[in-house]
């Protein structure tokens, strides 16, 4: 026996129709969590990059004690919030005398693991060590500009992953038009070491130049850390190659107010707003303004020297 | 891949995630740098690689609006892994099916309608609609009918049918669409449990703990405790032999409090309470005294009614009195 479940309300309905897969996806909603033991650096590391991505990430605060992404039975956990979030990438924090300091970052695919990265996270500097102009602050959600500097990146196995992985977490989303006085900040991460990567969030300082491109200059603003790559889970083929794989269908797009008829044609339907016709202020004052202003001035003057007369 | 051919090293701009790639700039270790060397070199390369960026950013052909200059990017070069699989198209349901092989349309339908028997227009659907077959003050009779029928009454058993039969279509439907795996997203398929209809309940399982305890219970169940019984090649002894009894431990720890103080004085309480005859439970000894009067109270109108009060003479009812006399005394 089987019964039909559905959602009691509208909304109820939208959110889940919000969380079905879609042809065209928008951006990840990040999940920072973590395990038994954690370092003071370590919450402030994912407290900070909480406050990178705020509008799409969720920060849990309890102590996970049974995550191990590295291990088969430990990832249940992980995939349980994620499909409770609906979060795709996730970062793990834990501490450890083996590995001090460690962060997971991980990627989710239909809420089962895809692939993992765990780096140790060593000199960290927070938000609040650095000082700087604060009118300079990149605002919240802007999408940022991303550097990779360094031939590590395409050397070494790990750091081309690492790569790939930091690119999902902090490019934001996918859009097709973004406003030039929004940009305001930008990613470097660049590789000094077969195992190292240094990383910093910088703020963006456009200044005048001739052209119409402006001069760009980076100011340190936000946290900077070194990353030690430790271990690393790449995809499997199989399941890389389902995820990578992209329609060539564009979504429809419902074209509203817009019907057509065989005899008449393409009708449209306009709706103009309610035109407060008594409240508008004249553009321009017209004579028929003019004159009455006149006549009035006139007949007040009229009736003063009247009244002068019979007084007299 | 946009390859800059004016500067000596070598960028990948990728517009669509505002993205630049110096893959070939190496650093130097032989000196190994201190860490403000590494930091300002890893800065400028930074500042490099953002203002090549910038540069075809700001080249693109942009729309004034009202924040700033709005500029369309071109799709993004690196490829992301998608996070959740590509939604299937759901097959046709079997409506569907039959109208495509019969050619049938679909029709829009208006919302109001024009109603022939109060000649005005109506909605379509809801309260008052027009058309409205349940709406129907009488219906005629025709000369085949059954005149102990009931109408009225067959044409909502006709309606429920109807429904029940699309609500099976509809699961049937979905059924198919999850086979598929193109449930619609914001519907889900439930098992519920199987009905209870008459003598035929649904099958318990019952569990190897539960059968051992049955088997336990069982096997003490006889008139000497299960000692004499014959047991059968292989069958294990019975699991709980006798009652279940906690002991406390012998060594106890700290901040626990005396477990043993707290054994006899449950026990205590409980002989007291029972016994006790200075607490009466005032509002049990009411509701129990009240229950019982109506209890008599119906018996007596009952026994009045059935009898003929002339010829029996009017029992006075001591009995009732006195067990409530002797009850308050006796507490």
């Amino acid at each position: 026996m089987l019964r039909i479940k559905t959602a009691k309300t509208r909304r109820g309905k939208r959110e889940l129709e919000k969380r079905a897969p879609q042809l065209v996806e928008s951006g990840k909603k990040t999940l920072l969590l973590h395990g038994t033991k954690t370092s003071a650096v370590l919450n402030s590391v994912l407290t900070q990059i909480y406050h990178l991505k705020k509008g799409s990430a969720v920060k849990y605060s309890k102590k996970n004690d049974n995550i191990n992404p590295f291990e088969s039975g430990g990832e249940t956990p992980l995939e349980f919030f994620s499909r409770k979030t609906d979060c795709s990438i996730f970062v793990y924090g834990s501490h450890s005398k083996k590995r001090p300091n460690n962060l997971i970052i991980g990627r989710m695919y239909d809420h089962h693991i895809y692939d993992l990265v765990e780096v140790g996270v060593e000199n960290f500097k927070p938000l609040e060590s650095f000082s700087y102009d604060k009118k300079l602050a990149p605002k919240e959600g802007s999408k940022p500009f991303i550097c990779f500097i360094g031939e590590g990146f395409e050397a070494v196995e790990e750091l081309k992953h690492l790569k790939e992985v930091l690119l999902d977490l902090l490019h934001g989303e996918v859009v097709e038009n973004i406003n030039l006085a929004g940009v305001d900040r930008a990613y470097v991460i660049s590789a000094v070491s077969p195992n190292r990567v240094f990383f910093t969030h910088c703020a963006l300082r456009l200044k005048k130049s001739g052209s119409v491109v402006p001069r760009m200059e980076l100011v340190e603003v936000g946290p900077s850390m070194d990353m030690v790559i430790r271990r690393h889970r790449p995809p499997n083929e199989g399941l890389r190659k389902e995820a990578m794989k992209t329609s060539l269908q564009k979504p429809k797009k419902k074209e509203k107010n817009v019907k057509g008829d065989p005899l008449q044609g393409k009708i449209g339907n306009i709706y103009i707003p309610d035109q407060k016709i008594g409240e508008m202020a004249l553009p321009n004052k017209s004579k028929g303004v003019k004159r009455e202003r006149r006549e009035a001035k006139q007949n007040r003057g009229d009736r003063a020297s009247k009244r002068t007369k019979e007084d007299s | 891949m946009e390859v800059e051919n004016q500067e000596p090293m070598q960028l990948e701009v990728d517009l669509g995630h505002l993205m630049a790639t110096d893959l070939h700039h190496v650093f130097p270790s032989d000196p190994t740098p201190s860490r403000e060397d590494l930091i300002s070199q890893c800065l400028q390369k930074g500042t490099e690689l953002v203002q090549a960026i910038a540069g075809s950013l700001f080249t693109l052909p942009s729309t004034e609006d009202v924040d700033g200059p709005l500029v369309k990017l071109p799709p993004p070069l690196a490829k992301l892994p998608r996070q959740k699989p590509l939604p299937k198209p759901k097959p046709p349901t079997k409506w569907e099916e039959f109208a495509k092989k019969k050619g049938i349309q679909k029709r829009k339908k208006d919302k109001i309608a024009y109603d022939e028997q109060t000649g005005t227009w109506k909605r379509t659907y809801g309260y008052d609609r027009a058309n409205d077959e349940d709406a129907v003050p009488i219906i005629e009779a025709k000369p085949n009918d059954d005149p102990e029928e009931d109408p009225f009454a067959k044409r909502k058993e006709n309606k429920k049918k109807r429904v029940e039969k699309q609500e099976k279509n509809r699961l049937q439907n979905l059924k198919q669409a999850a086979k598929f795996g193109a449930l619609p997203s914001h519907v889900q398929l439930a098992a519920t449990a199987l009905p209870i209809t008459g003598t035929q309940t649904a099958p318990k399982k019952v569990t190897k703990d539960e059968l051992g305890n049955i088997a336990g219970t069982v096997a003490t169940s006889t008139a000497s405790g299960g000692k004499f019984d014959k047991k059968l090649a292989g069958e294990k002894p019975a699991q709980h032999k006798g009652k279940y009894r906690k002991f406390l431990p012998v060594v106890e720890g700290r901040g626990i409090g005396s477990q043993e103080k707290e054994q006899t004085e449950k026990i205590l309480n409980k002989i007291m309470s029972k016994h006790s005859h200075d607490i009466l439970n005032v509002d049990k000894a009411v509701t129990m005294h009240t229950v019982k009067k109506e209890k008599n109270r119906r018996f007596e109108k009952a026994k009045a009614s059935a009898t003929d009060s002339k010829l029996k003479t009017q029992k006075k009812s001591f009995k009732k009195g006195s067990s409530k006399k002797g009850k308050a005394k006796g507490k």
